[in-house]
């Protein structure tokens, strides 16, 4: 049965590109971009009860290290990819010892000041980020010459780049490591009076977000050709902080549910209403008193609890 | 001097420990031999979790010292403490409880191999992690409830699952934490014999406020108050102490 909705939903991603127009697909593959972000954040606040509000800071690094080298220092892009991902990759290891020295709150606030940091830099620093007026006029790379200009083609390309994202992270929360970073979140005492070092399975998991978190910002700079601090920005971690919570942190679905609801809610109510931050916070006020666990979770059980009355 | 310390399984040497102003454990030293079945008692408030704490390292002592076979290992973390064959149980239960009970023992025994670091493989890749956890919980009495998560199962039950996920680990030296506390008269017979069935090459040392079944199992105590070692010695001796009387059973 699960496997069904799993197919279901995996051949419904199929379809877009056969019969959607291109603000459509345009929209899906700002979707499947902002699933691989609140997936990588869950790893976080979901599998490692490490609660972050500055995981943007992968996504805008990542992103603005590879406009540079390409719209500036004439990089190729798969070059430029590869350096912005182990930057990103160094960056968190670095913002992981720090975070890491505090738990809860503290962790939480010290991930915000380190994104602001960064959020500050990219809009002062301007003769390195342009500062305000952001990044112009960058490329799409061409993987294998296959140009990803098309709506179509990028969103195959983002497609794959998701599934392939989904299936690393699904590994590795079901392993055996995982398994450990979940026995971490609940009783850190125990496990480690049991073997376990604890601060370095949170270390590692936070860079493996980090690293995720990176790859979706390469596809926020493929898609959208452009960079602004606002990536960078507060708003920009607790949009996602937001779906992972609303779709239903510690499953895999549930966060991609919630970035797709927090992108279609931006996307649409905004055409609508100007102020689509207080609908959203509606909705996400209506998620939290009827279904506190999340969406997905919340769904299953409803269901759950329907087929136990058909018996 | 060395071949004298690697005697003893645990030796804490002059441990002193104090929160503020507070001193809650105040030149303590104990020699526990190999294979001792050693309890600790003392009234509420004597120290005796926090002595453990240190032990196991969930708390730094000030100053003293704290050897396991030999080795120091006053300021290692809990878990290298754990690889050196140290393991414990708490007094409140700490499981997991959404996890079932196979589970629970089986991150056990994961936490001292090298496959906890395993980022592709699933836990049920290594069968002999599964087989071994149901031998032990078969052990305790509970492989009938393998499959049920541990938020399923009763009190007693837990209290058993927490010796299981100790045991596991085949521990050289096992410390426990108040074992029967919160029991029932049948219950407390069955961890009991538990206790007592722990292999004799493991080193007990237990905390226990039920002096009847503790005695009974112990060959030493361990009289602790304020912080203190009041009276150490075979159990015989310390129950007729004056001192012993004076503290704990009431005089």
């Amino acid at each position: 049965m699960r496997w069904i909705g799993v197919a279901l939903l995996f051949g419904s991603l199929l379809l877009p590109p056969f019969f959607a127009g291109d603000f459509y697909i345009n929209l899906a593959s700002q979707i499947l971009i902002a699933a691989i972000f609140a997936l990588s954040l869950n790893l976080l606040v979901g599998y490692g009860g490490m609660t972050s509000l500055g995981h943007a800071s992968y996504l805008g690094v990542a992103a603005y290290i590879s406009a540079l080298l390409t719209g500036r220092y004439g990089f190729g892009h798969g070059a430029a990819a590869l350096i912005s991902l182990s930057g990103t990759v160094a960056m968190a290891a670095c913002f992981g010892v720090i975070a890491l020295r505090a738990s809860g709150l503290g962790f939480l606030m010290i991930t915000l000041a380190l994104s602001q940091v960064l959020w500050g830099l990219a809009y002062r620093m301007s003769n390195v980020t342009n500062g305000d007026n952001g990044i112009a006029g960058l490329t799409r790379p061409a993987p294998f010459g296959i140009s990803l200009e098309s709506p179509i083609a990028f969103y195959w390309f983002v497609l794959i780049i998701a599934t392939l994202a989904l299936v690393l992270m699904a590994t590795f929360v079901s392993s055996a490591f995982g398994s450990s970073l979940k026995g971490v979140r609940d009783q850190p005492r125990r496990m480690a009076a049991l073997g376990f070092n604890p601060w370095l399975i949170r270390w590692i998991t936070f860079i493996y977000a980090g690293f995720w978190g990176g790859v979706a910002g390469l596809l926020y700079v493929y898609y959208h050709k452009y960079i602004h601090p606002s990536s960078l920005s507060t708003t920009s971690s607790a949009e996602a902080l937001l779906g992972v919570i609303a779709g239903g942190s510690g499953t895999l679905g549930g966060p991609a549910v919630g970035a797709a609801l927090v992108l279609l809610l931006k996307n649409y109510v905004s055409a609508y209403v100007e102020r689509w931050n207080m609908l959203l916070g509606l909705v996400f006020l209506f998620i939290v008193l009827v279904m506190p666990a999340g969406i997905v979770p919340g769904i299953s059980r409803l269901v759950a609890g329907l087929r136990g009355k058909a018996r | 001097m060395t071949t004298s310390s690697t005697q003893r399984a645990l030796e804490v040497i002059g441990l002193k420990k104090a929160f503020g102003g507070m001193v809650v454990t105040q030149d303590v030293s104990l020699k526990i031999h190999p294979g001792e079945r050693r309890l600790i008692i003392g009234p509420n408030g004597a120290g005796k979790t926090t002595l453990f704490n240190q032990i196991s390292g969930d708390l730094r002592p000030n100053s003293g010292m704290i050897r396991l076979f030999g080795s120091d290992i006053t300021y290692l973390p809990p878990y290298r403490r754990a690889h050196l064959g140290l393991s414990r149980t708490y007094q409140i239960i700490t499981l997991f409880a959404d996890d079932t009970l196979e589970h629970n023992v089986s991150l056990g025994l994961l936490g001292l191999r090298p496959s906890r670091w395993q980022m592709w493989r699933p836990m049920s890749y290594y069968r002999d992690l599964a087989r071994e956890a149901r031998r032990t919980l078969d052990s305790v009495g509970l492989l009938h409830l393998a499959d049920h998560p541990i938020s399923d199962i009763a009190y007693g039950e837990k209290r058993r699952v927490e010796l299981a996920v100790a045991l596991a680990q085949k521990p050289r030296v096992l410390l426990l934490d108040e074992p029967l506390a919160g029991l029932s008269n049948t219950e407390r017979s069955t961890v009991k014999a538990l206790i007592a069935s722990i292999p004799c090459d493991t080193t007990v040392i237990m905390i226990e406020h039920d002096m009847d079944t503790a005695l009974n199992l112990a060959e030493t105590v361990t009289l602790l108050n304020y912080g203190r070692v009041i009276v150490d010695g075979k159990r015989d001796a310390v129950i007729a102490d004056e001192r012993t009387r004076e503290v704990y059973l009431g005089a």
